[in-house]
This record gives C-alpha cells, structure tokens and sequence, in this order.
C-alpha cells in the first residue's frame, strides 16, 4: 500500500513539475533566441513576460478548432494524440537522484525503474516517428506530405549514430537500467576529476556526448535539422493543416521530446545527480550560485534599465536569498542537492539547444542525409569500436 | 493482473490482425500491423522476455513499419478495390478454414506432449544478460551466419539501387 501511495505523490510532482518546464522552456527559448538577436523577448505579459506560458495556453485553448473538410478524419485527429502522448511517457523511468529517506520510507527520486530503460526510451523514440508522418500523410496537402516524409527518412537515418553513441555508456557500465548506469559514474578520479563517462580514463566519451548530441537535434527535429517543418519551403511542414490545441500538442511533443533527449545524455554522458566537485565542496555550490544572483539582482538594482525593475529586481533578489538558505539546510541538502547537480545538467544542454537555434542556419536536405550516412555514422562506430576495445583490454 | 493484461493484449492483437485483412487503405493496414507488433510486446513483455519485448518494439514496431509507412505515403496508394471473389472461396472459404483449424487443435491436442498452462513471472531467462550469454556461446554459429546473411542482403540492395555508370 506505501508503494502505491508513495508513487502517487511522485507520478504528481513530475506530472506538474515537468509540465510546468514544458510551458516556460518555451519562454526561456523565446528570451535566449531575442537575446541573441538583440531584441527584448516577452515583455508585456507579467513582469519580464514571466506570465506569456500561461496567456499562450489560454490563446491556444480558445482560438478556433478547424477540421478541414479534406482530411482523413481519423488519423488527422489520432496523429497529434499519438505524438504528444509518446513524448510525454519516457519521462517516466527517468532518475532524478539518487535513494533517499523519504519520512521514513526508502525510495528513489525516480517514478520507476525498468530493467531496460534505455532500450524502452530507443523503442519510445522509435515509435514517436508515427505521430508525425501520420499528421503529414492525412493533413492531405503536399506541404505536410512532404514534411511528414521527411521527418520519417531522417529519424530513421538518424537512430543509427544515436543508438551507437548509446552503446558506448552501456559498455562501460554494463547495464540497461538508468538507474545502473547513473550510479556507476560516482566517485573521482585523483580524489577531483568525477568518473562521469565525459570523462571516462582510458578512453573519454566526449566524441559519444558530441555524436549523441548532434542526433539528438535530429530526433527531435530541431534547427539545424528541422527539415521536417522548414517554413520557408514547406509553409510549417507537417502541422501546416493544425491549430489551435492540437498544433499545441505537437509543440508540447517537441518540447518534452528536447526535455528527455537531455536528461538520456545528462544520465548517460554527465553522470546523472553525481556533483561536478567531492561533497564537502558541491553542497555549497547551489547557495553560493543562489547568493550571486541575489547581489547580481541588488546591484542591478541601481541603475535599472526599466522603470518596473525597480519593483521586480527586489523580489527576484529576495527570492535567490530564500533558495540559497534553502540549499544550505543540511537536512533539505540531501534531497535538494542531487537534483540541483541534474537539473543544472539538463537545463545547459537544453540551453545549448536554444543557442545553437539561434546560431546555425538550416542544412539543405541533401546535406542532411549525406552527413548522417558518410560522417556521423562511421563516427559512432570508431567511436563504439574504440572503447570496446578499451572496455575489453583495461 | 496478468491474466487481465494478457486477454486484453490478445483481444486487441487478433482484433487487430483481423482488421489488417478487412481494412481497404493501406495506411490503416500498416497502422493495425503496428498494433499486432504492439501487442505483441506486451506480451513477451509478460512472460518475462524484457529485452525481446523492446527489441520488437524498436525493430518491428519501429524500423520496419517505419520504412512500410514511408513506402505507402511516397507512392501516395489510394484505396484498394476488393477484387471480385471467386465462387469456389465464397461457398468453400469458411468450411475449409474451419476444417483446418479443428486440425490442427487435434494436432496439438494429441500429437504434442502434455503442455503444461505459462505462469506469468516464474520465467527469468529474458533478461538482456541472459539472452547475450546465449548468443555468444551456445548460439554463436547461428549468430553469426546470420549477420553475415544480412550483410549480403545489404551488398545486394546497394548494388540493385546503384545507378547505372558509363
């Protein structure tokens, strides 16, 4: 009975937390890219434009529900369903920390482990494949049918050095559970170099991280590979014939598709929740980041570049004080500090995402294709080839 | 539990089975495919056979469905036109069918050994260790013909989809 009550009350806090990063990756995407474009970003909406998520989903909620007449019915309206729900299930068996006390109960921060987990993420993103070339197939018009086709050929092409880059990890930890592989990376080289697999000894898994990365913004169909929606050949690609929520569905697959790529390779490359320096050191880390941004946001304070950052700048500051002495409890550190390391993890490799978005043009669709089968597919395997090499000699 | 699991996976993947032969576009053809493949896994999911059940998913329900779906839409295949049954199929179909499967449950009713009813959970050799210990000792000779069966399969597709060069 405690099993299933405690499992409750972690299917809750992931359901909400992760859909609660879903809505503002979105904000955080758009003020990065108008960063990067020496623009502002949302503004308007609440303070910095803090609140823009939630006026996107009440737009989205009440604008219009087209059915074009010369749609296939069914699979138009499966499509969107398909592909939002397979994106949001691999969050599931993903391990946020490690095992904790949890008022008495044992349990890890992690809704459940599957003895497969890896190969049940692959056969998830395998299968998440369907939901948009089923959207472009039955929207009935070519610019969907030719994004839907596209999306299919370069998932396909693009498993390949995904699923190599991932048999490495596996190699040197030798199991399939996330759970497995994250614990095997703890401990430190020489007392300060972690045994992440990045930093792996005798043969570091930097070129897997690379090759994993570089397939995983074709995966999920983001620039420079976002072929499949490429707007200025294709209109919007497979959800030309889509709006209102069932268009959000498809932005809500995207999205948590970017969320679980990132905590793969944060488990698999980056060591999971393991700290970056030995405990003594890492656990201040957080309240230190927590106490900069408090003063960053106090001296800020003193020549505000807007009126309002007078009212919002204090609160911000408040609110990094609250966190950091939040972080310095030693009873919340064991509980706060593993998911501080992996969220911190995730979010600069979902952060990369946005800024390599706004830095590199599209490739052309030939170039795509060329450089999946001709470089990033012999890489992997040198790079697989290599370090079973090592796994088996050291 | 399991029982309920296992009946509602065989309902859906016979149904969907079923509806792979009646369905006329071959679009919802593939997708009911999928739904059997599915099904499947979850099925060798249940009698223990972890890694099977993703391998399925990954390669069939994934891979190759993937490829039949993409061949479907690139050709753009309308709706099928049912052809006109023969007379022998309509007054012999079910008969015939009927006979053959009263065969062949007499078959295993009588020709094989006493089979004992699958407990769910007691099986434990599907794990991924036990499986890669199999192939590469007992199994190692199949295995390996097997790839090299594949790599043919490859060469011979690479050369029949090569242009022609002058």
């Amino acid at each position: 009975m405690n099993f299933f009550i405690v499992s409750l009350i972690k299917i809750a806090i992931v359901f909400a937390v992760f859909m609660t990063t879903l809505a503002y990756l979105q904000w955080v995407e758009r003020k990065v890219l108008a960063h990067i474009q020496s623009r502002t970003g949302p503004l308007r909406v609440g303070p910095h434009g803090l609140l823009q998520p939630l006026a996107d989903v009440f737009k989205l909620l009440t604008k219009e529900d087209l059915l074009p007449p010369y749609v296939n019915r069914f699979f138009y309206l499966l499509a969107p369903f398909l592909a939002v729900s397979l994106a949001l299930v691999s969050i599931s068996i993903i391990p946020f920390g490690p095992e904790v006390n949890f008022f008495g109960t044992r349990t890890f921060m992690q809704i459940s482990d599957v003895r497969v987990g890896i190969l049940f993420v692959l056969a998830l993103s395998a299968v998440s494949v369907y939901g948009i070339a089923l959207a472009g197939w039955s929207s009935n018009n070519k610019y969907s049918l030719l994004g839907g086709l596209r999306s299919s050929a370069q998932m396909i092409s693009y498993e390949l050095p995904l699923t190599l880059a991932v048999v490495s990890p596996l190699l040197l930890a030798n199991h399939l559970s996330f759970r497995e592989i994250a614990t095997s990376q703890a401990g430190y080289y020489l007392g300060f170099i972690p045994r992440w697999n990045i930093f792996q000894m005798p043969f570091p898994q930097i070129f897997g991280f690379i090759i994993f990365m570089i397939a995983g913004f074709a995966e999920t169909n983001r620039l420079p590979f976002d072929l499949p929606e490429a707007e200025n050949e294709l209109v919007a690609g497979f959800h030309t014939e889509y709006s209102s929520m069932k268009f959000a569905c498809f932005f809500m697959a995207e999205y948590a598709n970017m969320v679980t790529i990132t905590c793969v390779a944060t488990l698999l490359f980056l060591g999971g929740w393991h700290p970056l320096f030995p405990a003594p050191y890492s656990n201040w880390v957080p309240s230190a980041i927590a106490l900069l941004a408090a003063i960053v946001f106090l001296l800020q304070l003193r020549d505000p570049a807007r009126k309002r950052d007078r009212f919002t700048f204090p609160v911000f500051a408040l609110a990094a004080l609250v966190a950091a002495a939040l972080f310095a409890i030693p009873f919340l550190q064991t509980y706060l500090v593993p998911l501080f390391w992996f969220c911190a993890k995730a979010g600069l490799l979902l952060f990369t995402y946005i800024w390599v978005r706004g830095t590199l043009p599209r490739f052309r669709y030939d170039q795509l294709m060329h450089f999946a089968w001709t470089f990033l597919f012999p890489c992997a395997l040198l790079n697989l080839l290599a370090t079973a090499f090592c796994v088996a000699v050291f | 539990m399991d029982t309920f699991l296992f009946i509602v996976c065989a309902i859906v993947a016979v149904g969907c089975a079923v509806n792979l032969v009646l369905q006329k576009h071959p679009i919802s053809s593939a997708l009911s495919l999928i739904g059997v493949m599915g099904s499947l896994a979850v099925l060798y999911l249940l009698l223990g056979a972890e890694f099977i059940a993703m391998a399925q998913m990954i390669v069939y329900g994934g891979a190759v469905m993937v490829l039949f779906i993409f061949v479907i839409m690139l050709l753009n295949a309308g709706t099928e036109k049912t052809s006109a049954k023969s007379w022998f199929a309509q007054i012999a179909g079910f008969p015939l069918l009927s006979a053959f499967v009263a065969l062949l449950a007499f078959l295993i009713k009588v020709v094989l050994p006493p089979l004992h009813p699958v407990e769910f959970g007691s099986w434990v050799g599907g794990t991924a260790e036990a499986i890669g210990m199999l192939l590469f000792t007992k199994y190692l000779l199949p295995f390996e013909v097997t790839s090299v069966l594949i790599l043919i399969a490859i060469v011979g597709a690479v050369v029949l989809a090569q242009k022609e060069i002058d």
